[in-house]
């Protein structure tokens, strides 16, 4: 360390020469990128264009090859009804996704909130209403239970829910005493837990309530997720909770929050669940965990948290059911939709690696 | 009112009549078997730059995070404006009007720069849509962002809206530098805030942090960058295995003697005598 104690205030002598500097400033996008970089920071500065670009994609190649029968307007209904439980339980797991965790008990939840609903209003002929608030809370109280372990308790989410994932199951196996409630004695007792199964039909389509209620869901979920503080809290803590705690977001807080409403969302979807099938099974939705995991990563979240979004996990439930329906309409046998699912998953996180290294 | 006798000040500063804007006591802070903070005490008088030297594993880092409420300190007091003050996290500290700039600068990657700068203070809409809705005003926060921005004239950035991890280092500590500034009304405490930056933009910061001290904020600034702790400080604290040595002034005190100090190759007494 030289001794310049003599000359204290002021610039220093080696910055002297900072008056000869060079002026010009904002020297931003004059080296010119390849083809590949611009596409790279395009999908970078969009992260849903990859899953919309796919969609289309995918409606125009089955369209090609099927025909009529696939993009009738039937037909595409028919796949934004089967893509709804997904769709839901989706929109619960990309929340917790983006706090950069995972939900594997979301499918439990949604079983167990509808067996809760079904049960107190068929089988013990409580009032709709008390059995129908009663899901919901159930579906709260485990999202709370979750958030308590991975907030207080600081386990992984992914043990966490694991674990819960079977707690709750046994508890709607037990609760249930794995009978079915049938359909006809849901529509007698309680009309309204089959309510989102209502049928409208537009110009040769055929929706649901239940379509318009996902729209809706998703309409509102991206509304906190975007304009409200509460939305740019949940990104920040999935992205650098140290950062977010340094800058005065009580991280808890918001992770607890987003296990709560993940839990709520579930039950939802339970209700959902109970429209689309008619009955209430302790069978059902048991594919409803992964489904929901490979819509979110097909809509182009990023697991390790602070990046997807719900449009983006709306798109990839829709490009997991194009997928689907195509494959059966093209006569492809039922195990190659599920390979070309896995493909899909595969494709969508080395996508979402390469778009991650984009540099300044 | 304290009127302190026990300052630890060997040099003697013209600050002893003025009440300290944050006072320290006996702070200490320990991990495991390793003490952090041993008994550290800190001054901080109204409108001066506070410069924070000391070797690596001083503990400096744990003294300014005691200071912004980032830790909780396991012993000791703390004074603001004569008021003992529990700082039990970051939003703690900032309602006293005490911005940081962390070494990790403690910005969101994924978020754009106005969400950043407005980070755990967004502003709503005024009226139904704010209160009930809960809806940002995010114009008016992209305003304030570009305009801040451009009165730093620390960088030249495509748009505000751009996510922050597609900055380069020294746009980023300009982002986090530029929040500090904007929200802190009492104490801006500047972490190494020159350390990514190249020999022009930290010059900007340092007129920075005279121009924040111009509006009557104490700054602290913690740098291992002698000529620039040397050139903008009023009073320098060193800070040696845990705790305040000294404090000494630049204009009495020379780089060669404050690095001695500061690892230990000569004691304040020596130098007093």
């Amino acid at each position: 360390m030289t001794d310049t104690s003599g000359e204290k205030r002021g610039m220093q002598a080696f910055e002297t020469v900072l008056s000869k500097q060079d002026t010009r400033v904002a020297e931003f996008e004059v080296h010119a990128r390849s083809p590949l970089q611009m596409l790279q920071h395009f999908l970078h500065a969009n992260p849903t264009a990859v899953p919309a670009i796919v969609l289309v994609l995918g409606v125009a190649v089955f369209s090609a090859i099927v025909g009529p029968r696939f993009y009738s307007a039937f037909n595409l209904s028919l796949i934004l009804q089967q893509v709804t439980i997904i769709c839901i339980i989706g929109v619960a797991q990309t929340l917790i996704v983006l706090t950069a965790g995972i939900d594997l008990s979301v499918g439990a939840v949604m079983v167990l909130c509808s067996v809760i609903m079904g049960k107190l209003a068929v089988a013990l002929g409580l009032p709709v209403p008390v059995a129908f608030a009663a899901g919901l809370a159930t579906g709260a109280a485990c999202g709370a239970f979750n958030g308590l372990l991975v907030v207080r308790l600081k386990l992984p989410p992914f043990i966490v829910t694991l674990g819960t994932w079977s707690i709750f199951f046994s508890l709607n196996l037990w609760y249930s005493g794995a009978q079915t409630i049938r359909a006809q004695d849901v529509a007698k007792a309680a009309p309204f837990l089959q309510w989102l199964g209502t049928p409208v039909d537009l110009l040769g389509a055929r929706l649901t309530y239940g379509t318009f209620f996902m729209l809706g869901l998703v309409a509102i979920v991206w509304y906190v997720l975007n304009r409200t503080a509460l939305g740019r809290h949940i990104y920040a803590v999935g992205d650098d909770p140290d950062a977010a705690r340094l800058a005065g977001i009580r991280t808890d807080k918001v992770l607890f929050s987003v296990y709560v409403a993940a839990g709520v969302i579930c039950a939802l979807g339970a209700w959902a669940l109970i429209g689309r099938i008619g009955s209430i099974s302790p069978q059902a939705g048991q594919t409803a965990n992964l489904d929901s995991i490979t819509a979110v990563v097909i809509g182009g979240a990023s697991l390790f948290g602070g990046r997807g979004s719900i449009i983006g996990t709306l798109i990839g439930a829709l490009i997991v059911g194009v997928s689907r329906s195509g494959l059966a309409l093209s006569g492809v046998d039922v195990l190659w939709q599920e390979f070309a699912v896995g493909s899909l998953i595969i494709v969508a996180v080395t996508l979402d690696q390469w778009i991650r290294k984009v540099s300044a | 009112m304290s009127t302190n006798t026990f300052s630890t000040s060997h040099l003697g500063t013209d600050t002893g009549v003025r009440r300290p804007l944050i006072e320290a006591r006996g702070l200490v802070k320990r991990y495991g078997r390793v003490t952090a903070l041993d008994h550290a005490d800190f001054d901080l008088y109204p409108g001066e730059i506070l410069a924070v030297i000391g070797d690596n594993g001083a503990g400096k880092s744990s003294l300014i995070r005691a200071l912004s409420g980032a830790l909780v300190p396991d012993e000791g007091e703390i004074r603001f404006d004569g008021k003992p003050v529990q700082f039990r996290s970051p939003l703690d500290a900032q309602a006293a009007g005490i911005e940081t700039v962390y070494q990790s600068l403690a910005l969101a990657p994924g978020l754009s720069i106005a969400d950043n700068l407005f980070l755990g203070r967004e502003l709503r809409k005024p009226g139904v849509l704010g209160s009930v809705f809960r809806m940002l005003d995010r114009k008016s926060m992209q305003r304030m962002a570009r305009e801040k921005l451009t009165e730093l004239g620390l960088m030249t950035v495509q748009s505000i809206n751009q996510p922050v991890e597609t900055l380069s280092g020294g746009q980023r500590q300009g982002i986090a530098v530029a929040r500090a500034t904007a929200f802190g009304s009492r104490v801006v405490i500047l972490d190494e805030p020159t350390a990514a930056l190249g020999v022009k933009e930290s010059r900007r910061v340092l007129e920075l942090i005279l121009d924040v001290r111009r509006r009557g904020i104490a700054v602290v600034l913690i740098s291992h960058n002698m000529p620039h702790v040397f050139e903008i400080a009023d009073r320098i604290h060193i800070h040696r295995l845990g705790r305040r040595l000294t404090v000494v002034q630049p204009s009495t005190c020379t780089m060669s003697d404050a690095v001695a100090l500061m690892t230990g190759a000569r004691a304040p007494q020596e130098l007093a005598a």
